[in-house]
């Protein structure tokens, strides 16, 4: 990674993401890197570091954050939220840096099809005649799409 | 006691036997399961766009589940973590929760709480209790060898599962495989995450982390690998395949879920079970069972 530039530092970033839902306790990070230690995704990829994450937000590099692949690559076991000492509730930080990447038009295209599909079937799979066939064969009772309120709450 | 089954997206669809597993062995066992049919998916899919929009879903599921006055148990470990941790969430913050209600009175809802969300495992766990299944086995499965797999929203954020189980050394799952008198086989990479959450941002890491375990249990001897999740379902044994080869391994671990045990040692068939549903057959443990 190239040099920080101070003048292109976003100061501000570590609150925005405090003031997302999930993202409130980032600034009580003392860098101890147990989160680094926990995660099962930097052992297979060493691009996902949460200790890196969160320094490179608290320092204020907003766009190298908001924009990197590795943010999208956290798997959400939860193992770096059971070891924080200073309880960051890291995976629920993740969820506030990807909601404003999001925000930011960032968002992987896979993510917004979800979205879509909820809205019109109030699932993520659809369950037509073939499905409730084979439901009925086992003897199980047949679902019914529900849309409407994810329609209207999404 | 009654509860409603939660089925979830993944369940009702891909995972039949799964969820005809559950419904014969709770009948079993005295849990009532009623179904409602309204409850959809439980918000988890969308978090990463918008928590405030996953917490909204889940509040609408918990909300229908208050009118009907029963709690909510659940088969999928992602609907019970997203669920408990709105239920949690709303119980706790008043604002959010009137913030929450302002928006569920669009679709004439509205969540007062608490509502209980339980996972069925936890269920058999603090319902049943492993005394009461162990004098109700049948066919102990003696001479089956099984390797659990909890998957991570079964026991963390431990905020949620406290009192429960305990991520550092979890115990309920082969607590409960023991009491069907199959053998319980630990491994080293037993608390590893299965890669689902990522399958759809990264396959190629979401894979790296699940042959890990597919390693371990291969070497083990385990007749299975035994599941309480339908996320951890579509690594484990949806993506075997891929991963075996993208491996250059030469292995095949049968995958199952636990009230398919269960089941098999309350004296129910594979047939009722829905085996034939599963995708790497089991068939070295039917064998020993069935003969």
């Amino acid at each position: 990674m190239s040099r920080i530039k101070l003048n292109t530092l976003d100061p501000s970033f570590k609150h925005r993401v405090a003031r997302q839902p999930g993202g409130e306790a980032i600034r009580a990070c003392f860098a101890c890197k147990a989160c680094s230690a926990a995660c099962p995704i930097s052992v297979v990829d060493k691009r996902y570091d949460p200790r890196k994450i969160i320094r490179m937000a608290l320092l204020g590099m907003k766009k190298e954050v908001l924009e990197s692949d590795f943010i999208w690559l956290c798997s959400s076991c939860y193992g770096c939220h059971e070891v924080c000492p200073q309880n960051v509730r890291f995976t629920e930080v993740m969820f506030a840096i990807k909601n404003l990447a999001v925000a930011e038009a960032c968002v992987p295209p896979g993510l917004t099809g979800q979205k879509a599909l909820l809205k019109q079937r109030g699932r993520l799979y659809e369950v037509g005649e073939f499905e409730n066939e084979k439901r009925e064969k086992l003897g199980l009772p047949p679902i019914v799409e529900h849309p409407e309120d994810y329609d209207r709450l999404l | 006691m009654e509860a409603l089954l939660y089925l979830g997206c993944t369940v009702p669809v891909r995972n039949l036997n799964y969820e005809l597993s559950a419904r014969l062995t709770a009948r079993e066992l005295g849990i009532h399961f009623r179904d409602l049919e309204t409850f959809g998916c439980c918000g988890f899919p969308v978090k990463s766009l918008d928590v405030r929009q996953t917490t909204l879903i889940a509040a609408r599921n918990l909300a229908l589940a208050e009118k009907e006055g029963v709690e909510i148990c659940a088969l999928c470990n992602a609907c019970v973590g997203t669920l408990t941790e709105t239920a949690h969430a709303l119980d706790t913050n008043p604002e959010l929760k009137a913030e929450v209600n302002e928006r569920l009175k669009e679709v004439g809802l509205r969540y007062n709480g608490p509502v209980k969300v339980r996972h069925y495992m936890r269920l058999l766990w603090e319902e049943v209790g492993l005394e009461a299944i162990k004098s109700a086995v049948t066919r102990p499965l003696t001479d089956v060898i099984l390797a659990p797999h909890y998957g991570c929203h079964y026991l963390k954020p431990s905020e949620l599962t406290a009192g429960f189980d305990s991520p550092a050394d979890p115990r309920t799952l082969a607590d409960l495989i023991s009491a069907t008198g199959a053998q319980v086989t630990d491994y080293p990479s037993l608390k590893d995450c299965c890669g689902g959450g990522l399958l759809g941002m990264s396959e190629d890491v979401a894979n790296a982390l699940a042959a890990t375990k597919l390693i371990d249990v291969a070497a083990t001897g385990a007749h299975a690998l035994v599941l309480v999740c339908p996320f951890c379902n579509v690594m484990y044994e949806g993506q075997q395949k891929k991963i075996v080869k993208a491996a250059g391994l030469d292995l095949k671990v049968p995958v199952v879920y636990y009230p398919q045990i269960l089941g098999l040692a309350l004296g129910l068939s594979s047939d009722q079970l829905g085996f034939k549903l599963n995708r790497v057959k089991p068939s070295g443990l039917l064998k020993i069972v069935e003969g």
